[in-house]
């Protein structure tokens, strides 16, 4: 039967599956310590190097195939004591995985390798590998074999050779059955190639007392006429070689197959890890999920308040079961919503790695502990956490933990700690990165922020307040810019990164004790706890996690400064006054019969409106600023719809919500929102 | 049409042996290791079994001895995937019972045309 299948379908689980191996790779290879012969570490990173060669080759991808194979032979060598653990080898065979994912991002992206890299990289493992104590098991190179696999069918269809007779004597073993093979197929299959005439030999048939039909008692005199290759024959009896005796003759040439083969064995592999058990869903399919749940949680929530409103509650049943299908619908919500969430673990896989090079390459000695590593976290979030985190670890080795005679001297264990917890907070996922290293000086911050016009210095500052100076854009610490931290990214960054996910970062310092930096990140980036206010006629979410207070606003509070701006007196601070009538055009409700034609009566309106308004006090970390709003509804969690997708980007929106009453709402975006206070035209004008 | 057990750790390679088998019209089911293998073939019957060799928890070899030892396994043929043309370990389970073997790289005509030599 022929199939057409098209092999490209399988490259996103070919890729996504050999990345994971890489991973298995990378952090087994790390587990390794010079000296060890830790069989199953060893095997691990075998298996996972065998499987991405076995793959890789099948799907078409040579080159990766043939570099893993250099990586896989030298692991055997590695398995069978021939070669010895150095950190050489260690060092040597991380490199050579780093070179296996820099091919696969470029098969992937479907850009051409870095030919020259791979070939000395090659080349490094095959000298490794040729440093092996006993070379008896010579293996093939890979090049051979592969032509070898590829020009099987071409052996055979490019021999034209004229009419061949060949004689074949097949004996079965008694035992033939037990191996699933049966004589009558290779006859078959050899009727496939040519013309036969068979004779069956059966002396060795007992008498039916001894007769067991499970034992093969027969053989065969095989003559079969056509274009047909010795190899060809061979490859028929491939799979009996051994479980009988075959004799094949050619009768022009009579030549006899030698017996070549000979039998080795090896002790079984096990491993006891015990994985679970999953099934691959794309997360287009998964998203594409969500969604639906969250319009079912939208129409379940419409049904009730339509029914409320109706005075419907009075049917008990219908009470009931509403109350019901709020349940079945939130439980649902949940359950969906926990497909999407990964263990941390994930993120935290590239640590140990860049912990290991960096403390080498800086001559520090430092140890890692990751805890809480089956914190559950969303896809999304967990992918984008990755880099953030990587820099944080990057800072506390850079700037963080001294070297060992620092440490020594500062009467710290040689050893430098960094730890990364990840724990469930009420409804957040909190990330702490602590070091044991020297910590951050204030005063010299201060300094460094005052001479980068950061900050005045009369400005009276906490030492929070200068300790979160460090993610103030174009803010660096270090004096020159290393290549290791200095990437060009700044804490800024990581800030802004961890803000786009909903979360927050923070930061304690203690000169000479270490430094912890806690990232709160939200749970999920579907659901949000948000406060329903109303401005006019129109209803706001805003993102429950950042409100400090809500207060009655007092016109008295409020001062100008530069004859524009408008402040309010919170505390002892005075805040911004964010309002979102001027910003979204929204007109000011008036009384139904009050005509409203003098500028007078207007300024009287919105000074009536402001009287009875009140103010949302929120913080987003960098700044803290008030809305000014004409309600609070009440709190509750929404569904967010992006507007991107569904319509375009609005500038201090993060995305819509579709409320109980089927009305839609906009979640403001308050990072935006406190960032433009001063300018507040700009967002009118693109609104 | 026949039943096939197709074991694999490779998601990838489980993937595109059961997608082209499928498309030849078999049944097959899936198992990620021996121990997945095992338990699954202990209450079911097939007329193939397919295996990779290098799998976590229990290998291809050791699935095939303990095939062999069922007594509705006794003469059901079992195909291992290998990478080696000359890998030692193809001698290691034909000792252990194993019918043939399915060298990678295969494409699906190449595995068709294969399992055809034992249905």
């Amino acid at each position: 039967m022929e199939i057409d299948i098209d092999m490209t379908q399988f490259h996103d689980i070919f890729f996504e599956e050999a990345i994971e191996g890489i991973e298995i790779m990378e952090k087994e290879l790390l587990n390794l310590q010079p000296g060890d012969s830790d069989s199953e570490i060893i095997n691990t990173i075998f298996r996972a190097a065998h499987s991405i060669k076995g793959s890789a080759s099948t799907f078409g991808f040579e080159d990766i195939g043939k570099f893993t194979h250099s990586i896989e032979t030298m692991l055997d060598k590695l398995r069978n004591n021939e070669l010895e653990t150095t950190q050489e080898l260690i060092s040597v065979a991380l490199s050579a995985v780093d070179c296996l994912n820099n091919m696969l991002t470029c098969e992937k992206a479907g850009e051409s390798h870095d030919t020259p890299t791979i070939t000395s990289m090659a080349a490094k493992l095959d000298e490794l590998t040729s440093q092996a104590t006993s070379d008896i098991n010579q293996v093939v190179p890979e090049t051979d074999r592969q032509t070898d696999a590829s020009d099987r069918n071409q052996v055979i269809s490019n021999d034209d050779s004229p009419e061949q007779r060949w004689k074949i004597s097949f004996f079965a073993d008694e035992k033939l059955f037990y191996t699933g093979n049966d004589p009558l197929r290779l006859i078959r299959e050899l009727q496939n190639l040519g013309e036969l005439s068979i004779e069956m030999v059966a002396d060795k048939l007992p008498d039916f007392d001894n007769f067991d039909p499970h034992n093969c008692y027969l053989g065969w005199h095989i003559q079969l006429r056509g274009q047909v290759s010795k190899e060809q024959i061979e490859e028929v009896f491939a799979w009996v070689e051994g479980d009988c005796k075959l004799d094949i003759i050619n009768q022009t040439e009579h030549r006899t197959t030698p017996d070549r083969r000979t039998e080795r064995t090896q002790t079984g592999r096990r491993k006891t890890d015990k994985e679970h058990r999953s099934i691959r869903v794309s997360t287009d399919k998964l998203d594409e999920l969500l969604n639906l749940v969250g319009e079912l949680v939208i129409t379940q929530s419409i049904l009730s308040s339509a029914c409320n409103a109706q005075g419907l509650e009075t049917t008990e049943k219908l009470h009931e079961c509403l109350e019901q299908l709020e349940r079945n619908t939130r439980d649902l919500q949940e359950q969906t919503m926990s497909i999407r969430m990964l263990p941390v673990d994930n993120a935290f896989q590239r640590i140990p790695r860049i912990v290991h090079d960096l403390s080498i390459a800086q001559g520090k000695d430092v140890t890692l502990e990751l805890s809480g590593k089956s914190t559950e976290l969303d896809k999304t979030v967990l992918e984008k956490i990755g880099d953030p985190l990587v820099h944080l670890v990057r800072n506390a080795i850079d700037h963080g933990i001294e070297s060992p005679q620092e440490r020594a001297a500062a009467g710290k264990p040689k050893q430098g700690v960094i730890s990364i917890k990840a724990v469930h907070e009420g409804g957040h996922i909190v990330l702490r990165i602590s070091d044991d290293g020297k910590g951050i000086d204030p005063e010299k911050l201060l300094a460094n922020a005052i001479d980068k016009n950061l900050v005045h210095k009369d400005d009276n500052l906490s030492d929070a307040q200068i300790m979160n100076l460090i993610f103030q854009p174009g803010f660096s610490t270090a004096a020159v810019i290393s290549d290791i931290s200095g990437r060009g990214v700044g804490m800024d960054v990581v800030k802004q990164n961890i803000s786009d996910l909903g979360g927050s970062v923070e930061i304690w310092s203690k000169k000479d004790i270490g430094s912890t930096f806690t990232i709160k990140l939200p749970l999920t980036l579907a659901i949000l706890d948000g406060q329903i206010v109303t401005v006019s006629d129109q209803t706001f979410i805003i993102p429950l996690h950042s409100i400090s207070e809500t207060l009655v606003f007092d016109d008295e509070q409020t001062n100008m400064v530069a004859g524009k701006t408008e402040l309010y007196q919170y505390r002892d601070k005075y805040i911004p006054i964010i309002k979102l009538h001027e910003l979204f055009n929204i007109k000011h409700k008036t009384k139904p019969d009050a005509e409203v034609k003098q500028e007078e009566d207007i300024k009287d309106v919105i000074k009536n409106n402001r009287q009875s308004s009140l103010l949302v006090v929120f913080d987003t970390g960098d700044n803290l600023a008030g809305i000014l709003v004409d309600d609070v509804i009440g709190q509750q969690q929404v569904v967010i719809k992006s507007l991107e997708k569904n319509y375009n980007h609005v500038p201090g929106v993060t995305g819509a919500t579709i409320l109980g009453d089927g009305s839609v709402a906009f979640i403001l975006d308050l990072l935006t929102l406190s960032a433009q206070h001063n300018k507040p035209t700009a967002l009118l004008n693109t609104a | 049409m026949i039943d096939i057990l197709l074991v694999d750790d490779s998601v990838s390679m489980r993937e595109m042996v059961s997608f082209t088998l499928k498309q030849a019209g078999h049944n097959v089911t899936e198992a990620e290791d021996g121990v997945q293998a095992l338990e699954i073939a202990q209450s079911n019957t097939f007329n193939l079994v397919i295996t990779d060799i290098n799998m976590p928890n229990m290998d291809g070899i050791t699935l095939t001895a303990k095939l062999r030892e069922l007594e509705a396994y006794t003469f059901i043929p079992i195909l291992i995937l290998t990478t080696e043309t000359s890998d030692p370990r193809k001698n290691e389970a034909k000792m252990a019972g194993a019918t043939g073997w399915i060298e990678k790289p295969f494409d699906p005509d190449h595995l068709l045309a294969t399992i055809k030599k034992v249905i």
